[in-house]
């Protein structure tokens, strides 16, 4: 599964498709851009609280039973 | 065996994406934790599976994307067994993640049938490429792509109802997140 994204190195992220025409239908350019809007913003909301305690906690006791 | 050093710091690193892609699969911030919890513990457990060199963070999220669908398989069965309580709470997301202000979109996520939605949230959200979610999710660039056209085309469906409800009663609300 790994092999395979590494065999294509040089393949872009595929930005143009993200902008790419909506599927045919009712829905407006407008609206699919609204939505991808306040889908990473609901996103980034949650990436913003960071890292809690919990899982610092969880790590650091991983790796020290570990060592 | 690899050096801890090298995993503990990126692992802690994908943590603040791996809550917000688990809560997006799931609705739920205290459910979302767990998930997290466990694909930190498998990830730690199978760590001699990571191949050095390679994306960490799309390692991390396939192994949070399989523990979860193993869990909603496990769920939909003790929901038919337990007569539609777990369905009933899926109904009201915003109660249970805090987040009042994305509550209808988190619901309306939540009707997406799973492969649509991890699909969207991994390359509409997680900034993923499509090849990188096809890896992910284990299936074809095709299959994403089409599962992502078809979430985007039923989200709008389910919001722009909601919306277009709203400025009936509220045109203000309508205004303010056009802006």
């Amino acid at each position: 599964m790994k092999e395979r994204t590494r065999q294509q190195p040089d393949e872009p992220m595929p930005e143009t498709e993200r902008h790419e025409d909506p599927p045919k239908g009712r829905l407006s350019r407008d609206t699919q851009r609204k939505i991808g809007q306040q889908l990473r913003a609901m996103y980034t909301d949650v990436v913003n609280e960071g890292v809690p305690d919990r899982f610092a906690d969880l790590l650091r006791r991983l790796d020290d039973k570990d060592k | 065996m690899p050096a801890h050093d090298d995993m503990r710091e990126p692992m802690l690193a994908a943590v603040p994406n791996l809550r917000a892609f688990a809560v997006s699969l799931c609705g739920d911030m205290d459910r979302a934790n767990d998930l997290v919890q466990e694909t930190l513990l498998r990830a730690w457990a199978h760590q001699d599976s990571f191949e050095p060199g390679t994306n960490m963070s799309a390692w991390l999220f396939t192994i949070l994307r399989n523990h979860f669908r193993t869990e909603y398989r496990k769920r939909r069965r003790e929901v038919e067994d337990a007569d539609g309580g777990y369905a009933e709470r899926l109904t009201s997301p915003e109660a249970q993640t805090g987040h009042v202000e994305f509550g209808e979109l988190r619901e309306a996520l939540l009707h997406l049938p799973p492969d649509q939605r991890e699909a969207l949230v991994l390359v509409g959200a997680s900034g993923f490429s499509y090849e990188e979610a096809a890896q992910i999710c284990d299936c074809a660039v095709g299959t994403i792509k089409s599962r992502v056209n078809r979430a985007r085309k039923k989200l709008a469906e389910l919001l722009t109802i909601e919306l277009e409800q709203e400025a009936e009663v509220q045109p203000e609300i309508l205004i303010r997140r056009a802006v």
